[in-house]
């Protein structure tokens, strides 16, 4: 095994409803769609109408900055709707699944296949989009060669799926997904656990890392800091896990199967189990075989599709986008408390020594979604620094991106992260700001600006 | 009106003069006050709307309040001891001395937080935010380092510089440069020296006298021991005599994460460090009273004045102090150094430590400064390198 690379700095959020380690397949079932609001950054321009037949890689849309980058359909059958929200602004395409699936043919072979041939294929399959660019976090531009690729073989975030559950049946795809990432960028880095014996270890022919220590030690941006860091006019991509089976589904069978395994787990969860489902699937059917508990009068849940500290809140009508691998459903907070500001509050988590979590550090804990305090400026110092395991300032690049100071959040290290690096940060701030939001506007800012 | 009476009383409060205080009603100008005191009896009741689903339960009331209760210790013994080091403080009982000093305090507290809180819930009215939690800790910091028979009226005025020049023109707590408190006992300093500096000045009426520190350069000795000047039995601003229960409060500030260790240890380090050379080079036989004071020996520096109060709560302010751990280190260190020597070299005003800590906070962003352009020289140098593999 090669050196392991210790974390010290983060948290483990230990959260109760962790999915049990016993796979659900879902049948093809009805609805599925597409929603390119997924997409950071794609302005999509439409390419179906309703009513139109779509076979399983179809393309529904593109983007217009980049017409090659298509984004297709997980199943055949037609499309049911094109919802659009204010200013006919896109919000989904949904396809009404045939009971017969059938398959758009992608033909590849990587023994003989030119980076140009593969990279077409992925781009017309929709599965370019599984390939994030850093800095910035956005879909990778096809023209880029980059640095590396660098993906994580394992998650570390709050009842995060354990890859060898949801990787059992796809490691000849994982396999075959990672010969074609090595067609695209010969230096192919995979980040695996030091502890425990990660099923991911049989992979061949990429540069293995071990890394030990809490979350964030499973977010690719930490890895990737520590292994060979982004730095100034550097790209690097990163993908998936899961996404590198279907990309390796679609080059051993010329077809594409977005099927991917969801770790539905929270709280909130009657059955945390994992479920095998497509991208694309409407939740309710994904949170079907698991059920959510019956809610005791006046009292909500949340569903967030991924976790609890970087997943996007959604409805049971909404669908599984390409990017999530989790399912975590949880209490709406809000409740009243009289002075809880000054409550011993035990069943709540705080790193802070002022409450009484550190004296448990096995417990779980049912968190909600409360806010727990009012937002202020920024008072507390050396906080963010430990939970952020980078040689980065994060107080000072916060305020470099209040104040839009383009050269000053490049020093600082912006190219380094994206939001989800600093979702700990945010996790832990007495002061209640809302930094994982903070870190894209200033991305957005940089690539506006650059 | 059923679902309202289940309730319990403060909201039902609450909820029926919201009106009154919202946009529209009678008292809308005074909505800042309405939403402190909302937010001190229930915790926001909001959800999280971007970003982490869930968060940490700590919050800035939380943080200020800690500060607050590592306090108490210093707050009560220094009720105490004002009635205690009255004329005939020794015949009494400590009740009876506690009480007295209880009741020379209160009026000061209360000027402090009424003038102080005033101006914090006007300037949030005007900026649509909410009050601050900041002027908790700085509210009560303040009457704990001026001395006692300071007039109300000059407390008022010292309030008020403090958190309007010190703090709001800067934006608030969070963005201001020097610490409010200090800034407070600043201003009485420069503008009414003669009330604040000589021998007269750290006794409630009914006693004058001098403090240790005043002694001992005016003399050469101090009539006190180290063990007074430890527990806190001698004369000096309400907070800073007791050593052991600034210690105590320390402990609270330290084990609950709210202050940093870096700082604090290192003001200490730099006072041991910077009275230690001092006793290396002292004359023999001392004569002037910076020779006295360069004499005394080192550790007996921090047990005096304000150094340690100074040190523990004054010092660690996040806001003024350097932000970054390694700029901790350094200008806590620096406070200490700067401390001794202002009290050595200066001896007409024998305390040197809010100088020392209004001087360091100036410069904490310069050092930090420097610590963040290392990080950002790491980062170039880093990308350099790479470039040059890349064309090798």
């Amino acid at each position: 095994m090669s050196k392991v690379i210790k974390i010290k700095k983060g948290l483990d959020i230990k959260l109760v409803g962790e999915a049990e380690k016993q796979v659900v397949t879902l049948s093809v079932g009805e609805r599925y769609a597409v929603s390119p609001l997924a997409f950071e950054g794609v302005v999509p321009k439409l390419l179906v109408a309703e009513g139109d037949k779509v076979l399983a890689g179809s393309a529904l849309f593109y983007d217009k900055a980049h017409p090659e980058v298509m984004f297709t359909s997980p199943v055949s059958g037609s499309v049911s709707a094109v919802r659009r929200g204010e200013k006919r602004k896109l919000l989904a395409i949904e396809v009404m699944a045939d009971e017969q699936q059938s398959y758009k043919p992608f033909s590849i072979d990587l023994k003989k296949a030119s980076r140009e041939e593969l990279v077409a294929v992925l781009l017309e399959s929709g599965l370019w989009a599984s390939i994030i660019q850093r800095p910035y976090g956005i879909i990778a531009d096809s023209k880029d060669t980059p640095k590396a690729i660098f993906v994580s073989g394992f998650d570390t975030a709050p009842l995060a799926p354990d890859m060898n559950v949801a990787l059992k049946e796809d490691m000849e795809a994982v396999q075959a997904g990672f010969d074609a990432l090595k067609v695209l960028c010969p230096n192919v880095h995979l980040s695996l656990p030091a502890k425990g014996e990660s099923i991911l270890e049989a992979v061949q022919g990429v540069e293995k890392h071990h890394f030990a220590g809490p979350h964030p030690a499973g977010n690719v941006g930490v890895q990737i800091h520590h292994i060979d860091p982004i730095n100034k006019g550097e790209k690097v991509w990163t993908v998936g896990v899961q996404n590198v089976a279907i990309i390796g589904r679609l080059v051993l069978n010329g077809k594409l199967d977005m099927t991917k395994t969801y770790a539905v787990c929270g709280s909130q969860v009657a059955h945390p189990q994992y479920v095998r489902a497509m991208v694309g699937a409407s939740l309710v059917q994904v949170l079907m075989p698991c059920r959510i508990k019956p809610q005791a009068g006046g009292s909500k849940f949340r569903i967030i599709e991924g976790n609890v500290l970087t997943g996007k809140k959604v409805t049971a009508n909404d669908y599984m986008s390409l990017y999530s691998s989790q399912v975590t459903v949880i209490p709406e907070g809000g409740e009243l408390e009289l002075i809880g500001w000054l409550a011993p509050r035990l069943n709540k988590l705080s790193v802070s020594r002022t409450y009484f979590s550190w004296l448990m550090p096995k417990k779980r804990y049912n968190l909600a979604t409360g806010v727990n305090g009012g937002e202020r400026p920024f008072v507390v110092t050396g906080l963010y620094e430990k939970y952020l395991p980078m040689d980065i300032y994060p107080m000072y690049l916060f305020k470099a991106i209040l104040a839009g100071d383009l050269e000053k959040m490049e020093n600082l290290g912006i190219y380094e992260i994206v939001e989800e690096d600093v979702a700990l940060c945010e996790f832990v701030d007495p002061s209640k700001q809302n930094l994982q939001a903070l870190v894209r506007d200033g991305i957005n800012l940089m690539i506006k600006e650059m | 009106m059923k679902q309202n009476n289940n309730k319990p009383l403060p909201k039902r409060l609450l909820d029926k003069f919201a009106p009154t205080f919202s946009e529209g009603g009678k008292l809308s100008w005074l909505h800042s006050f309405y939403e402190a005191m909302e937010t001190f009896f229930y915790v926001p009741t909001d959800v999280t709307k971007k970003g982490a689903h869930v968060r940490d339960c700590n919050d800035m009331k939380r943080t200020m309040f800690m500060v607050i209760i590592a306090l108490v210790p210093t707050i009560l013994f220094g009720m105490w001891n004002i009635g205690f080091q009255r004329i005939d403080g020794a015949d009494h009982t400590i009740w009876q001395n506690f009480w007295w000093g209880f009741w020379q305090m209160l009026p000061s507290i209360l000027v402090t937080y009424i003038v102080g809180l005033s101006i914090e819930c006007a300037f949030a009215q005007i900026r649509k935010e909410e009050v601050n939690e900041g002027f908790f800790v700085s509210g009560i910091l303040i009457p704990l380092i001026i001395p006692i028979g300071t007039p109300l009226w000059m407390t008022a005025l010292a309030t008020a510089f403090a958190v309007v020049i010190g703090k709001e023109i800067f934006g608030g707590t969070g963005m201001n440069i020097f610490n409010p408190a200090l800034l407070a006992r600043l201003f009485i300093f420069f503008s009414y020296t003669s009330s604040i500096s000589g021998e007269a000045v750290w006794f409630a009426d009914a006693r004058t006298g001098a403090t240790p520190l005043g002694e001992l350069a005016n003399t050469g000795t101090t009539s006190v021991s180290m063990l007074d000047a430890f527990i806190g039995t001698i004369p000096g601003s309400v907070g800073e005599t007791s050593t052991l229960c600034i210690l105590l409060g320390a402990i609270v500030l330290l084990a609950t994460g709210t202050a940093s260790w870096r700082t604090m240890l290192s003001v200490f380090v730099g006072g041991l460090v910077m009275g230690g050379i001092f006793n290396l080079i002292a004359p023999a036989t001392p004569v002037t009273p910076t020779e006295h004071y360069m004499a005394l020996p080192a550790w007996q520096h921090l047990l005096l004045g304000g150094f340690a109060f100074g040190a523990v709560f004054m010092a660690t302010d996040p806001v003024t102090s350097a932000q970054t751990n390694t700029g901790k280190y350094i200008v806590g260190f620096m406070i200490g150094a700067l401390a001794i020597l202002v009290r050595v070299f200066n001896t007409g005003y024998p305390e040197g430590m809010m100088l020392a800590i209004i001087f360091m906070n100036a410069l904490a962003p310069v050092v930090d400064h420097y610590v963040v352009q290392a990080n950002i020289g790491r980062r170039n140098r880093r990308a350099k390198r790479a470039a040059k593999t890349i064309n090798a």
